[in-house]
């Protein structure tokens, strides 16, 4: 059964590409089903695992062996990756279903659901990997697939720069992961989970020099491991690619972009417990990051215009929380808001696809405005997401973020306590920009003066459908599950998939602790709407007021001018520089080309002796003899 | 065994030649060449292929040798091969038949004299990975220039006079101080067999000269840095047949030629020189690397491209661990699909426009379907991406190297990002975006011996990369063997 479920995608992405002859509906019914099935397969995986603990390693077959490195391509099932399993397929195969509808007027639907069918196999590879390599097989592939769906559209140069952009920033994550997969095989001789851990466990006081620099085995390969975390889940620093990312179809922002492969890095974090658990330094800097990218991220958000990219940016930010959830030892909480996240987050990608499908591709939101009575399902649908996202009472986002904030609060160190009151900031943070996307995009005046508001129209219903599962996800998906994922006895249910060093204590929580996040994100609603729909005169003055924070934020804080001219500019001039100067002006100048230059400067001079005078030969032999005989009379 | 299938195996492509210099038909001459080539090279790879499924991969032993004196008394000709050298010989008898076809498209004059010439190369070639003794080594080693240095000069662009002439120049060179080295090893041991100087060893204050003397060849076939800036001109120039086997198989010698004879006859030497090595390597993956970025020739991006590939070669070579050795060796084999096919993939599009500017193309996916998804495949695998071929050679050399040295590691990786990004910019500049230039619109997609060829080799990569047990099986056994010898003869030589 692990075997199908995990090839089913690959085999719907290669069919779906090779029956596109027969019609794009045969690939879009083959890639779909299959994956369907996968999603089937997994839950009944997962509940296998859940109630009569069925987990267990399937080989598939060997991959590379060198030495004392050998790996296999093979399917590791435990409750992280059974849980993550029905995450990625479902989402998936609700995406799937969705890009019938959504993709329906373009002339390349079987490529493009043969990606996102790659891009599912390659993520369940990532997932289910028992080795450090298949991992990055997976991980890769993932980034391979994202490259090709932002490009998707590769006629438009902006897409084509920002699928390039992707894969770059993420190459340099994923030199990161190398170098931390170089350590772990040099230090342990393996690259299986199994055994690192065993050995890591036993050498956590080890210090080795790095570089130069002494410093903790464990640390340094947690910190490399993490950078390329950073890079897949579009931390602070590596951020750039991902609001970039959303040129592609929506679909692909909702599944790759929102809710799994930009999980990965979180993944890879809960995955490596055991290695971080033995590292303070390394656990810190995960909070920090996490902190620093969730404010940021959502202080970017609250000004921006585009429709996607606020909700791109909002992925960012929440992907922060659950970074610090891990960051604090909370592997558990993080997980379990990766998986709420994965539900409200693309239910809000999937909706405002479905907003941008009726104004017909228009993405900035002060050109829409006042069209919730026509497009009344996409407006309930949006509405529970937005809801979700920002932990509005008893729904999904709710039961995950503020676990998050408590168990900040129960770590009782300075750091858990900061990510406590970051988590509550945020959470404020978060309710503004959602709801202002909310506001702006169905209430006030209708903006857009290009298509006359009774041509906007919903969307059909091949699109609403995985809308409304994905709500029913968003409202019950945190109350359902939150006992198992997070309750008291919440090791039951990860048993030893996750690691901890002393299991998380429940303390009590103060009350105001209870009340503060839930009291902040509800009278955000009545603010945001005040503010950005009732009396837009207050926002506009305070604009004015601070005029060079507001370029700063709408500039995305100036990242991209600043990668631009510290890194892309100068390699380009290196590259010149090397190639012109260093090949052309030094190497062939004082290699061949000087070579032949000397010899012919030579021989030209040697031509000028045959000149055929006799006298000429005569005086040459003379001064031969003279020196002949100066050599022997000295000698 | 008896029958002497290594010279065989040398001696076919030659004998092809031959048959078709002197049976001479007028009509329908260029069918009737092609035909014979054809069906010379692929016989020759059956006779590889099943070379290489009778070969004892549980032995360590050189198999099927053949002895016979030469010169009597001085020069013994002798031939044999290990696990190493029937992959390459494999590879080249693999890479001939595609270059043949390539032909067909693209070679318009004097086809008869062209496929005469890749004949000839391919038996030099093959006799190169079969030789156990240094004289023969080295005979075949420079003939092989002879009939690339006539596919550049003749078959060649404009500037092929200048490039070949280059060629010649730096490998001629570099082959000069090898054959000093050779007749001064021959003073010293009193042989030139290779079995038996590996016996015999040769004293340790000799070895450092000696050592250079054989650097200077390889490293400017390989082609290190500095000496990296013939191959880029002589790929520009060359037809798209030739850049194949030059990439392919030509710069494969060079590594071979570390493996077997540096490491193998000068251990305290290749240990002694492992930093001038990991320097060289390191400048030239990242120097390269950047030159390639700002590249506006396809061919001359695709040449700096494999200089950065064959430093990750000398690194892993050199590291003296067995992912590093056997990383090379897989490297080696996997470029030598990889970039063969870059190169075929350049010539399909230059047969049909006439040029190799990067600036001349874009958009070509509109029209191209197909072209685009084969050149997107070896475009990954040349970034190495994990499930091509690769990435396997990336990843066990950087592993290799790692245990070496963590900053040369660290730095090579950086090479890794770099190849990424000119990698995806070609492809984007040349594959994606809009088809604006009009000349362009006529072009067809990949013709059958096109398809045939880019196909194959997409295939290979992409089922090397998911199994690369395949080879590394081959080469296990003779990779220990190299190890063990080397560090028995470091040990005996600190206890001296």
């Amino acid at each position: 059964m692990p075997y199908l479920l995990i090839f089913f995608p690959l085999l719907g992405s290669i069919l779906g590409y090779s029956v596109k002859f027969l019609g794009d509906r045969y690939s879009e019914i083959i890639t779909t089903t299959l994956v369907v099935i996968s999603a089937i397969l997994s839950c009944i995986i997962f509940y296998n695992g859940v109630v009569h603990d069925l987990y267990g390693n399937y080989k598939i077959l060997d991959w590379i062996s060198s030495g004392n490195l050998k790996v296999n391509w093979s399917i590791n099932i435990d409750p992280l990756s059974s849980i993550m399993l029905v995450v990625v397929t479902s989402i998936s195969s609700l995406v799937h279903i969705y890009s019938i509808g959504y993709m329906s007027h373009d002339p390349n639907k079987p490529r493009f659901m043969s990606y996102l069918s790659l891009f599912t196999f390659s993520m369940l590879m990532l997932v289910v990997s028992d080795n450090f390599l298949q991992l990055f097989f997976g991980w890769e592939g993932v980034g391979l697939c994202s490259y090709l769906l932002i490009g998707f559209w590769y006629k438009k140069e902006s897409a084509n720069n920002a699928a390039i952009k992707a894969f770059l920033v993420n190459r340099v994550g994923d030199f990161g992961l190398a170098i931390g997969i170089f350590l772990i095989f040099y230090y342990f001789g393996t690259v299986n989970y199994s055994e690192v851990f065993i050995k890591a466990a036993a050498s956590i006081d080890k210090e080795i020099s790095f570089l130069g620099f002494n410093t903790n085995l464990i640390t340094i390969i947690c910190l490399s491991l993490f950078i390329g975390a950073m890079g897949k889940s579009a931390q602070f620093l590596f951020h750039t690619w991902l609001p970039d990312a959303m040129e592609g179809p929506t679909p692909v922002s909702a599944l790759i972009h929102a809710a799994t492969m930009v999980t990965a890095g979180v993944f890879l974090v809960v995955r490596c417990s055991p290695l971080f658990e033995y590292s303070e330094v390394a656990l810190n800097f995960v909070a920090i990051i996490g902190m620093i990218t969730a404010v940021f991220a959502a202080s970017v958000a609250i000004v921006q215009n585009d429709i996607k990219k606020i909700i791109a940016y909002s992925t960012c930010s929440q992907l922060g929380y659950m970074f610090f959830a891990a960051g604090v030892g909370a592997y558990h909480v993080a997980i379990f808001h990766l998986f709420t996240h994965a539900f409200f987050k693309a239910l809000l990608f999937l909706g405002s696809g479905s907003v941008i499908h009726a104004f017909k591709d228009e993405q900035d939101i002060r050109l829409m405005g006042g069209v919730w009575k026509k497009l009344p399902y996409t407006w309930i649908l949006m509405l529970i997401g937005t809801l979700a996202l920002t932990g509005f009472p008893f729904l999904s986002g709710f039961y995950s973020k503020d676990a998050i904030i408590e168990f900040a609060y129960f770590k009782g160190t300075s750091i858990g306590y900061y990510a406590m009151a970051v988590g509550i900031f945020t959470a404020f943070l978060t309710a503004i920009y959602s709801w202002r996307l909310f506001f702006i995009t169905f209430h006030g005046n209708y903006n857009n003066k290009n298509i006359a508001i009774e041509k906007t129209h919903e969307s059909p219903l091949i699109m609403l459908l995985p809308l409304i599962i994905l709500a029913l996800g968003a409202v019950f998906a945190g109350y359902l599950f939150k006992d198992m994922l997070i309750g008291y006895n919440y090791l039951d249910f990860w048993k030893n998939s996750i690691f901890f060093v002393k299991k998380i204590e429940h303390l009590h929580l103060p009350l105001w602790l209870l009340l503060v996040t839930p009291v902040l994100v509800v009278a955000a609603v009545p603010i945001t709407y005040y503010l950005y729909i009732k009396d837009t005169s207050i926002l506009s003055g305070l604009k004015k007021f601070n005029e060079p924070l507001h370029n700063f934020l709408l500039n995305k804080w100036y990242f991209d001018e600043l990668y631009e001219f510290l890194f892309i500019k100068p390699l380009k001039v290196i590259g010149y520089i090397l190639w012109k100067k260093g090949d052309q002006n030094i190497i062939d100048r004082y290699g061949p080309d000087g070579f032949s230059k000397v010899i012919k400067f030579f021989s030209n001079k040697a031509v000028k002796f045959q000149s055929g005078f006799i006298y000429d030969y005569a005086f040459v032999m003379l001064l031969g003899l003279s020196f002949l005989l100066t050599y022997l009379i000295i000698n | 065994m008896n029958f002497p299938i290594l010279s065989s195996i040398t001696l076919l492509p030659i004998l092809g030649a031959i048959f078709i210099l002197i049976f001479n038909n007028k009509t329908n001459e260029n069918k009737n060449v092609i035909y014979v080539s054809l069906f010379t090279s692929v016989m020759t790879l059956f006779l590889a292929i099943f070379l290489w499924y009778v070969f004892d991969k549980s032995s360590s032993e050189f198999q099927f040798v053949e002895e016979k004196n030469w010169i009597s008394g001085y020069i013994k000709f002798k031939f044999g091969i290990d696990g190493i050298s029937i992959l390459f010989i494999v590879l080249t008898a693999f890479i001939t038949p595609i270059c043949v076809i390539s032909c067909i498209n693209s070679v318009k004059n004097r086809l008869k004299e062209f496929l005469i010439a890749i004949l000839f190369l391919e038996s030099f070639m093959i006799g190169v990975f079969c030789s156990l003794d240094l004289v023969v080594f080295y005979l075949f080693f420079e003939a092989g220039l002879i009939p690339m240095f006539l596919i550049i000069g003749i078959w060649g662009g404009p500037k092929r006079v200048y490039a070949a002439f280059k060629f010649f120049l730096f490998t001629l060179l570099g082959s000069v101080l090898m054959l000093v080295a050779i007749i001064s090893i021959y003073w010293i041991t009193g042989t030139t067999d290779l079995t038996e100087i590996f016996v015999i060893k040769i004293p340790v204050e000799y070895q450092y000269v000696l050592w250079l003397a054989f650097f200077s060849s390889f490293a400017v076939k390989m082609p290190m840095w500095p000496v990296h800036t013939w191959l880029p001109d002589a790929h520009v120039e060359a037809p798209t047949a030739g850049s194949v086997i030059l990439a392919a198989i030509l710069l494969k010698m060079a590594g071979y030629g570390f493996l077997r004879f540096s490491i193998g006859m000068f251990p305290v030497a290749s240990e002694y020189f492992v930093p001038l090595i990991f320097t060289l390597s390191v400048i030239a993956i990242i120097y390269t690397s950047l030159v390639a970025l700002m590249q506006e020739d396809m061919k001359k991006l695709i040449a700096y491209s494999s200089v950065a590939h064959m430093g990750f070669v000398t690194l892993g070579i050199f590291t003296f661990t067995k992912q590093g050795i056997e990383g090379s060796i897989f490297q080696m084999l996997s470029h030598g699909l990889i970039s063969a096919a870059l190169f075929l993939c350049v010539g399909v599009v230059y047969d049909r426009v006439h040029s190799r500017l990067i600036g001349s193309y874009g958009g070509l996916v509109n029209i191209l379907p197909k072209y685009s998804l084969v050149f997107a495949v070896f475009m990954l695998g040349a970034i190495g991406l994990p499930g091509t071929s690769g990435f396997v050679g990336e990843i066990l050399v950087l592993l290799g190297v790692f245990q070496k040295n963590f900053l040369v590691a660290i730095l090579a990786s950086i090479g890794v990002i770099l190849g990424a990004a000119y990698m995806l910019w070609l492809y984007k500049r040349v594959i994606l975006g809009r088809l604006e230039k009009k000349e362009l619109t006529e072009l067809k997609d990949l013709n059958l011996s096109e398809g045939l060829m880019l196909f194959l080799l997409a295939g290979l990569t992409l089922f090397l990369g998911f199994y690369p047990n395949l080879i590394l099986d081959t080469i296990h056994v003779s990779v220990d063997k190299l190890i063990n010898d080397y560090q028995m003869n470091l040990i005996l030589n600190t206890v001296k």
